[in-house]
C-alpha cells in the first residue's frame, strides 16, 4: 500500500509540475503586452517600463521565471497581479461563489441521479427505465451554455420563477438555476451508473438469499441494494466535484456570478497573467488531489487495483 | 500453418462483423440516427442549394428592413438582427459544425492510434513516456486550456479551431487505444502470429490493430458530437470562431442578447445542434451496445 501510494503521488508531482509549466508557458508567451496595456491610451515612460518589467522579473527566461513562481507556491505566495493585488485575495474573493454553486450542483447530482438510477435500475426494461434512459441521453446532448440560455429564458425571464443573473438575492434562490444546469451532465451519468450497478446487484446471490428468506422488498433495497450498489457510483461523484470547480466558467458568464471561473475568463481577456496562472495552478492541483485520493481509497477497498 | 491460421481468423472476424451488422440492422433508433446524420451532411455539402429551395440561398443576402422578424413564409426560421435569413445562416452552419467536428476528430484519432498503439503494443519506456503526457494533458480542465491556447493563436479560423480542440482531444482516446491494444497484444492469436516469424509491423497492421478498433470506433463517433459542442462553447465565449466565419456558435452568442424579445433566434441554431450532437451520441450508444459481445443477445 505504502508503495503504491508513494508511486501515484510521485507521478502526481511529475503531473503537476507538467501541467503548471505548460500553462505558465502558454500565457506568458501571449501576443500583447501586459506592461504596456497597464498605461491605457498614453504610452509609460522608458524608465517606468525598465522598471516594471523588472519588478516582475519579466526579463528573465521564461524557466526562471517559472522556477521562481513553483518557488513562491510553496510559501503560499500565488503572485502579484499586474495592478498590485494578491493573486491569493483576488481568488479568496471568488472562490465562495463558485464553492456554492459546485456543490448545489453536486448535491442535486447525487439525490435526483442516485434516485433516478435506483428507480431505473430496478425495473430495467420498463417504461419508467426506458423514458429515465431517453431523458438523459437527450440531457447529455443539449450544450451547457444552450441549456443555460433556454432556462434563463423560460425560468427567469417568463416564469419568474427565479433570477435572472447576479448572487445578490443568496443562496438557494439565485444559485438553484445555474446548478441544475451545469448537474444535468453529470446527473445523466450517475444515474445511468447507478442503474447498471443496481441491475447487477439485484442479480447477485446474496439479494435472491434474501428473497427467499423472505425479507420485505423495501428493506432489501432500501438496507442492501442501495448501499452495495452506490460504490462505483461514488468514484465518479468524486472526480465529477474536480470537473463541476473548473468547469464554471460557461454558467458563471451567462448567469454573471462573480466566482473563480469569471475570474479566469477576464483575465486570459485582459492578459493578466498572474491571476490565469495562479486560478489554472489551483484548479489543477484540486483536480489532481481528488483524483489520487480517489485512486488511493479505492485501492485500500480493492488491493488488485495496486497491481495493475 | 500460416494460410490457415489467417484463415481462420478472418472467418471469425467476417462473422463478428455480419453480427454486428445485424445486431445495428435491428434497431430502429439506428435508423433514426443514420438518417438525421445522412440529411445534415446533405445540408453540410450543399447549404446554399437547398436553403435557396425554402427560402434565400445566401448567407449574408440581408435586408435591414426585415430585422428580427418572426417566421414566415418567405423565411421559415425567420431573420436575424441584420435582417438575414436564420435558415440559410443555420444551414451555413452545420457545414463548419461538422467541418470542424470531422477534421477534429480525424487528426486526434491518428494521433491517438500512433501514440495509443505504441503505448500499448512495445510497453517499457514508450508507454510510460506518453502515458505521463496523456496524464499531464487530462490533468487540466479541456476549456481552460482551449481557451488559453485560442487566445493567443493570431487567426482563428475552422482549420484552427479543430486543430486546437484536436491538440486536447487525443488524450482520452489515445488511453484508450492503449488499453485496448494491451488487451489484444496479449491474446493467442498474436502470440501465435509473433512465434511464425511475423514482424512487429505486420502483426500490428494485420492483427493488434483491426481487432482493437471496435470500442474506438463508439468513442470515436461520440467524440465528434463532443468535438462540435466544444467549438460551439468556445464560440459562444467569444474566444473560437469570429464574424465573417458562420456558425451555431456565433448566432447563439448574438441570440443571448436579444432572446427577450425574439426567441426565435435561439431556437433554430440551438434545435439543429443538440439534434446533431444527439444523433452522434446516440449512434455511438447504440454501436458501443453493438460491438459489446456480453451486450449482444
Amino acid at each position: 500500500m505504502i508503495r503504491y501510494a508513494s508511486r501515484r503521488i510521485l507521478e502526481l508531482a511529475i503531473v503537476f509540475v507538467g501541467v503548471t509549466f505548460l500553462i505558465y508557458l502558454m500565457v506568458f508567451s501571449l501576443p500583447g503586452d501586459p506592461i504596456a496595456a497597464l498605461g491605457g491610451n498614453r504610452p509609460l515612460p522608458d524608465n517606468v517600463v525598465a522598471q516594471l518589467r523588472d519588478q516582475y522579473n519579466l526579463n528573465d527566461p521564461i524557466w526562471l521565471q517559472y522556477l521562481r513562481y513553483i518557488g513562491g507556491l510553496f510559501t503560499g505566495d500565488l503572485g502579484t497581479t499586474f495592478d498590485g493585488a494578491s493573486v491569493s485575495s483576488r481568488m479568496a474573493a471568488r472562490w465562495p461563489v463558485t464553492i456554492t454553486l459546485a456543490l448545489t450542483a453536486w448535491g442535486i447530482e447525487i439525490i435526483i441521479g442516485i434516485g433516478l438510477g435506483l428507480i431505473a435500475g430496478l425495473r430495467p426494461g420498463g417504461a419508467v427505465d426506458r423514458t429515465i434512459l431517453t431523458a438523459t441521453i437527450i440531457a447529455t446532448s443539449i450544450p451547457v451554455f444552450v441549456l443555460g440560455v433556454a432556462a434563463q429564458l423560460l425560468f427567469g425571464l417568463q416564469l419568474g420563477w427565479f433570477p435572472v443573473a447576479g448572487v445578490s438575492d443568496g443562496w438557494p434562490t439565485a444559485y438553484l438555476l445555474p446548478a441544475v444546469v451545469i448537474a444535468v451532465f453529470g446527473l445523466a451519468a450517475v444515474s445511468r451508473l447507478m442503474r447498471g450497478s443496481v441491475v447487477d446487484t439485484m442479480r447477485s446471490d446474496f439479494v435472491r438469499t434474501l428473497v427467499a428468506k423472505g425479507m420485505p422488498n423495501s428493506s432489501i433495497v432500501g438496507l442492501h441494494v442501495l448501499r452495495n450498489s452506490v460504490a462505483p457510483v461514488l468514484t465518479f461523484l468524486a472526480i465529477d466535484l474536480g470537473f463541476l470547480l473548473g468547469g464554471t466558467v460557461v454558467i458563471e458568464g451567462i448567469f454573471n456570478l462573480p466566482g473563480i471561473g469569471q475570474l479566469l475568463f477576464d483575465g486570459i481577456r485582459t492578459h493578466e497573467g498572474p491571476t490565469v496562472v495562479g486560478v489554472g495552478t489551483a484548479l489543477i492541483v484540486i483536480f489532481l488531489v481528488i483524483s489520487v485520493v480517489v485512486d488511493l481509497i479505492n485501492s485500500a477497498l480493492d488491493p488488485r487495483i495496486r497491481h495493475d | 500453418m500460416t494460410e490457415q491460421f489467417v484463415d481462420q481468423r478472418e472467418l471469425t472476424g467476417a462473422d463478428a462483423n455480419r453480427s454486428v451488422w445485424a445486431s445495428l440492422r435491428s434497431r430502429p433508433l439506428f435508423w433514426i440516427c443514420a438518417v438525421a446524420l445522412g440529411l445534415l451532411a446533405v445540408i453540410a455539402i450543399m447549404p446554399g442549394t437547398l436553403a435557396g429551395l425554402l427560402s434565400t440561398s445566401d448567407p449574408r443576402a440581408c435586408e435591414l428592413s426585415l430585422s428580427v422578424k418572426p417566421p414566415s413564409a418567405a423565411h421559415p426560421f425567420g431573420t436575424d438582427i441584420q435582417g438575414c435569413d436564420i435558415l440559410a445562416n443555420v444551414f451555413y452552419g452545420a457545414r463548419t459544425s461538422l467541418l470542424i467536428g470531422f477534421v477534429a476528430t480525424a487528426l486526434c484519432a491518428i494521433v491517438a492510434l500512433v501514440l495509443g498503439t505504441s503505448a500499448g503494443y512495445y510497453g517499457g519506456l514508450a508507454d510510460r513516456i506518453i502515458s505521463r503526457l496523456t496524464d499531464v494533458f487530462l490533468g487540466f480542465p479541456f476549456l481552460l486550456g482551449a481557451i488559453v491556447v485560442l487566445n493567443s493563436v493570431a487567426t482563428r479560423s475552422a482549420l484552427i479551431v479543430a486543430l486546437v480542440l484536436a491538440l486536447f482531444t487525443w488524450p482520452t482516446l489515445a488511453r484508450l487505444v492503449r488499453s485496448s491494444v494491451r488487451s489484444v497484444r496479449e491474446s493467442e492469436f498474436v502470440h501465435a502470429a509473433s512465434a511464425v516469424g511475423m514482424t512487429d509491423g505486420r502483426i500490428l497492421r494485420e492483427h493488434v490493430v483491426p481487432n482493437s478498433l471496435g470500442p474506438v470506433l463508439a468513442i470515436v463517433t461520440t467524440m465528434v458530437g463532443n468535438v462540435i459542442v466544444a467549438e460551439s462553447t468556445l464560440t459562444f465565449l467569444g474566444v473560437g470562431l469570429r464574424t465573417p466565419s458562420i456558425s451555431w456558435g456565433l448566432q447563439l452568442a448574438t441570440a443571448q442578447s436579444y432572446f427577450q424579445t425574439a426567441p426565435h433566434l435561439l431556437l433554430y441554431p440551438g434545435l439543429f445542434l443538440t439534434l446533431t450532437v444527439l444523433s452522434l451520441i446516440t449512434l455511438g450508444d447504440i454501436l458501443r451496445d453493438a460491438l459489446d459481445p456480453k451486450g449482444r443477445k
